[in-house]
């Protein structure tokens, strides 16, 4: 037992200087949720760590050009309570809303999510269906990446150790579009995914599907952004036929392992399933916007 | 949503009504004390050291480093406990071998489960303990290890005790094994049984292990003072077993160790041994200070029992009139690592609701490389008619007959005659039947990929030995001293039959659960029994308490005793006295203590006899998703015959509670081993218990039967309703899909390998 130091610093660049200069392992906190359980069950030992809610950039909701940006720090339940912002993305709400209780999203952000790095995590392949674009700060100033370039396996990311994740942006969705996710676990509640999709399409004004994002989650080392599942879409009025040729897509990219939460045939058959599930809400749902 | 049917014999006035708990509040503002809550000044706090290895020979343990940390004040292993006899004591249903159980507590020769203890320590801070417990050097020889009980008494079987050899069996058998008894039942001639009948059913099953899932992990506060006095405050079913097994245990008077009964986060039959106690009385002696103990959910996983898994095999042969004429099942019980599970119960409850006249039962008493088996909810009872009621199923199916037809074809009746001797003593069986049958949802139209299943259970239910005190206060208030730790709301019910008997309002009794040197001995609760035999305890010391009243009277209006009599709360002049005087209440006779006689108390205690077991029977709808294998629970109703219902919100809260446990153990819980015989899901987040979501709002269905040998009819309701549900969902998941599920827990990758299966067929 070692003592750990907390800073609460109320900008960008002293919480990158607090990261850069830190000697020991050093640990960004949002709401703790998953840090610290880890810290608890005594799987890291942080020496610093560096709370971000102060950072006003950090935990703020706002419009972008027709799309969203949001602080990496912010509540869940931010989001979900945010009803401009449910509109416009339902399938990443449809994730966020099934990260622990009520009570965990009033802490748990999606930010942490995405730098928690589980291949499971709910928030994931719904933002990177929707082609989410994370901005991150550094010693040397901003960069943007997609979503999917974050986690590069389990607990791993391609952050370095002093970058912190700023924010996210879901861009503007064309008219006539819409995305959903959907996990499996075999209790409704308080559990992990098994294997998780999340669809994001958008129709011509002839009911055809022009663009279709689908990605993967719980099915390989990190959630999957599967092509050939968007582009067994594009091109049909996502048909039976088409459903079809999405879910053996999907089946096709798992790489999954077999473990307390599952085995690997069953995840494979499962993917396909949401993937086609997840597609079919998303088309509902694409019918009914602008 | 509860239905009740009544069987009126006589008026009550307070029995049956709702009022809120005596113990409500202080659990809703927080202030309730539950093991993990109390503290003394000087406190340490103790941590123990566990077996990484499920199976291994302790070669040495050093613990010189641990003893040398600053903050660090005792270090303990089995050198500090006295060795026990080995003898198994007790009624043999639940016998008990001190030997094993000091060996539980911390482990001697071998280590023989992940989590099994070895040492522990009391230090001035947690994470001391915890730094002291990575000092501790412990020098394994890992041994080879047995999960399954199937494996287990393979004869190449890992053998846990090189010298066990098998009891039960002649002449006995002359090789060590893990099977530590076998018994038999047997009523009638099965074989004829069996010849005579029209269609055998026959099917093996296999269950897994399941933890109680209490939300409160083992706690307790010991402290051991300088002269031979001990005190020790812990979350527990039963204080004064936690005084027998503690004191036995550690080596001390049993008059030196007084225990108290803090409340309980839940128990389910889980909270009916010790652990955590006897190390930190022995910790607390050897610092010299008051040391605090408590279990995280990890050790509680690992390390405290779950009930046993089985490998069944039953035979049913029957006429096609729907008569039962032959019944024969083979129990497999893993004990874990020590042995006595619960598989007696299984022979013995399988057949029990139904009256077959020749039936045999065989059970194995097995022991494997996991945490020992402890009590859950009835049991035994549960694992055994899972497959019974999932057989049944196919007898009725088999026979073309309505599942509860075919029940009530066979159902047992006072008289019918068990399997283990007895002759069923009791109603309630048919007519419970009768109840559920007549629910408006058995007949409802089914949809697309769903399914409806019944199956029934039977419970003994307990009496025994209990002991209660009552103090009437000067101003009519009463306070009821018990000594059963209450763990589904027996103080409310206790108080409502005091209030009952005494002829007070409810809110004028204030019952508590006294600690073991301010009541007399009382059993562990358990077995159903409280309510029972508790109750009938405190009515008989109420009854005292009215007789003295009545004395006091007496005194007050210078007449004899005989010319007093009770009524309606009220003494009153009687015979040639009768209308001399006005009738004085309860208060008025109270507030006239100290000049009629000083105190007025009572005490009762008794071994109660004559309760009446319990039955339950169920039937549930599913909705069983063809690409995923998940089963929803569209609809589930329990009906109960629960005698008389004392607290009838308590009554349906334990058939809700039985029924959520056994809706877990049939669709998700499981305990998943890694290669090496590691549990990798201790925790609620992957030991999936279900959630309020997962659950139809449960339907009770409170059928009244009263129990003639108690004064207000009591039943025990605590467990039946927990058997008959994990076959309930199998005969519905067989009537969604046409395929029968033979092993639990129906997880969604079983239930889709099964459909994908047959799909390919």
């Amino acid at each position: 037992m070692s003592a750990m130091r907390y800073e609460r610093p109320g900008t960008l660049e002293a919480a990158v200087a607090l990261l850069s200069g830190a000697t020991g392992a050093a640990r960004v906190l949002a709401g703790g949720t998953d840090l610290l359980v880890q810290m608890r069950t005594g799987r890291i030992e942080p020496q610093l760590l560096v709370d971000c809610k102060d950072i006003p950039e950090m935990t703020a909701i706002v419009a972008d050009d027709g799309g969203f940006r949001f602080g990496a720090a912010t509540p869940c339940m931010a989001l979900v309570e945010h009803e401009a912002f449910t509109k416009a993305c339902p399938g990443v709400i449809d994730g966020v809303k099934l990260i622990g209780s009520i009570q965990v999203k009033g802490r748990a952000s999606v930010g942490g999510n995405v730098c928690n790095a589980s291949p499971a995590a709910d928030s994931v392949p719904a933002l990177i269906a929707a082609g989410a674009v994370a901005t991150i700060i550094g010693p040397g100033g901003r960069r943007e990446t997609r979503v999917e370039n974050i986690a590069t396996g389990p607990g791993k990311t391609s952050l370095a150790r002093d970058e912190i994740l700023v924010s996210l942006l879901v861009p503007r969705k064309p008219p006539h579009s819409a995305d959903a996710y959907l996990r499996f676990t075999p209790r409704t509640e308080m559990d992990i995914a098994v294997v998780s999709a999340g669809v994001n399409l958008t129709l011509d004004r002839d009911g055809v599907c022009r663009k279709a994002r689908v990605s993967l989650g719980a099915v390989a080392e990190r959630a999957l952004l599967v092509s050939e599942a968007g582009a067994a879409l594009i091109g049909t009025t996502v048909d039976e036929a088409a459903l079809e040729k999405l879910a053996a897509a999907a089946a096709a990219a798992c790489k999954p392992i077999d473990d307390k939460r599952g085995t690997k045939a069953y995840r494979i058959k499962v993917a396909g399933v949401l993937a086609r599930r997840a597609a079919q809400i998303a088309l509902d749902r694409a019918r009914k916007v602008n | 949503m509860a239905d009740t049917v009544l069987y009126p014999e006589r008026e009550l006035k307070v029995v049956g009504t709702q009022p809120v708990r005596p113990d409500g509040v202080p659990k809703v503002t927080g202030l309730a004390q539950y093991g993990a809550d109390f503290t003394l000044p000087g406190m340490l706090w103790g941590r123990i050291l566990r077996s990484p290895h499920a199976h291994a020979r302790i070669r040495a343990i050093n613990t010189k480093k641990a003893e040398a940390l600053p903050g660090v004040k005792a270090v303990i292993t089995a050198a500090d406990l006295p060795e026990q006899k080995f003898d198994y004591v007790g009624p043999e249903r639940v016998a008990i071998n001190f030997w094993h159980m000091t060996r539980n507590i911390l482990a001697r020769e071998k280590v023989l489960y992940e989590g099994h203890a070895l040492a522990a320590v009391a230090a001035t801070s947690k994470s001391i303990a915890e730094e002291a417990l990575k000092l501790i050097e412990v020098d394994y020889e890992v041994l080879p290890h047995v999960i399954d009980v199937d494996e287990a008494m393979q004869p190449d079987a890992p053998l846990l005790f090189e010298d066990m050899i098998t009891r039960g069996v002649q002449p006995p058998p002359t090789k060590p094994s893990n099977v530590s008894k076998r018994i038999e039942f047997k009523l009638g001639d099965v074989d004829k049984g069996f010849a005579a009948a029209d269609e055998i059913v026959e099917a093996s099953y296999k269950t897994k292990p399941v933890h109680q899932g209490y939300i409160e992990p083992h706690a307790c506060l010991a402290r051991f003072d300088t002269d031979g006095q001990a005190e020790v405050w812990s979350s527990s079913q039963g204080h004064f077993v936690v005084r027998t097994f503690t004191s036995r245990l550690v080596g001390m008077k049993v008059g030196d160790l007084r225990c108290h009964a803090a409340e309980i986060g839940g128990a389910f039959g889980g909270k009916t041994v010790v652990y955590v106690e006897p190390i930190a009385v022995v910790l607390s002696k050897k610092s010299g200070h008051p040391v605090k103990i408590m279990m995280s959910r990890e050790e509680v996983f690992k390390a405290s029992g779950p009930t046993s898994g089985a490998s069944m095999t039953i035979k049913l042969g029957v006429m096609r009139d729907g008569r039962i004429v032959a019944a024969e099942g083979i129990f497999k019980y893993q004990a874990g690592a020590f042995p006595t599970s619960p598989v007696m119960n299984g022979c013995m409850c399988s057949f029990a609701p139904y009256d077959i006249a020749n039936v045999r039962t065989i059970g194995y008493d097995v022991v494997c490389n996991r945490p020992k088996t402890v009590a859950y909810r009835a049991p035994g009872s549960p694992i055994s008619a899972f497959a019974a009621e999932s057989t049944m199923d196919l007898a009725a199916r088999r026979i073309g007959m309505d599942p509860i037809e075919f029940r009530l074809k066979n159902i047992a009746r006072p008289g019918s005659q068990t399997v283990w001797g007895a002759k069923l003593a009791h109603a309630g069986f048919a007519e419970t039947l009768h109840a559920l049958q007549k629910h408006p949802g058995y007949k409802a139209p089914l949809g697309k990929n769903q399914g409806r299943g019944v199956a029934a259970g039977y419970w003994f239910n307990g009496g025994g030995e209990s002991s209660a005190t009552v103090h009437v206060n000067e101003d009519g208030t009463v306070v009821v001293a018990e000594g059963s730790p209450d763990i589904g709301g027996s103080r409310a019910s206790i108080a409502l039959m005091a209030a009952e008997t005494l002829g007070i309002p409810y809110e004028n009794v204030r019952p508590i659960v006294a600690d073991t040197n301010s009541v007399g001995y009382t059993q562990a609760t358990g077995g159903s029994r409280v309510t029972y035999a508790t109750g009938m305890t405190v009515i008989n010391a109420c009854n005292k308490v009215i007789d003295e009243m009545c004395v006091r009277a007496a005194k007050l209006w210078k007449v004899e005793r005989a010319d007093v009599i009770w009524e309606d709360g009220h003494a009153r002049p009687a015979g040639k006295r009768a209308g001399e005087f006005e009738p004085l209440s309860f208060k008025a006779i109270a507030a006239k203590r100290t000049a009629t006689g000083g105190p007025i108390t009572a005490s009762a205690a008794m071994n109660a006899e004559g309760q009446a077991p319990g039955f339950s029977a169920q039937f549930c709808d599913v909705e069983v998703d063809p690409d995923t294998g998940y089963v929803k629970i569209l609809r589930y109703v329990a009906a109960q015959d629960v005698g008389r219902a004392i607290h009838p919100g308590y009554c349906e809260g334990q058939i809700h509670g039985g029924v959520v446990q056994g809706i877990g153990w049939a669709l998700n819980e499981e305990y998943i081993y890694d290669r090496n015989g590691r549990m990798e899901n201790p925790g609620f987040l992957d030991y999936r218990i279900p959630v309020a979501s997962d659950v139809p709002m449960i339907e009770a269905i409170m059928v009244e039967v009263p129990n003639p040998n108690h004064p207000y009819g009591v039943k025990g309701v605590a467990e039946a309703n927990i058997v008959p549900p994990t076959a309930t969902i199998a005969n519905a998941v067989h009537s969604a899909t046409g395929l029968r599920l033979t092993d639990l827990p129906m997880s969604p990758p079983k239930v889709l390998a099964a459909l994908d299966s047959a799909r390919k067929r």
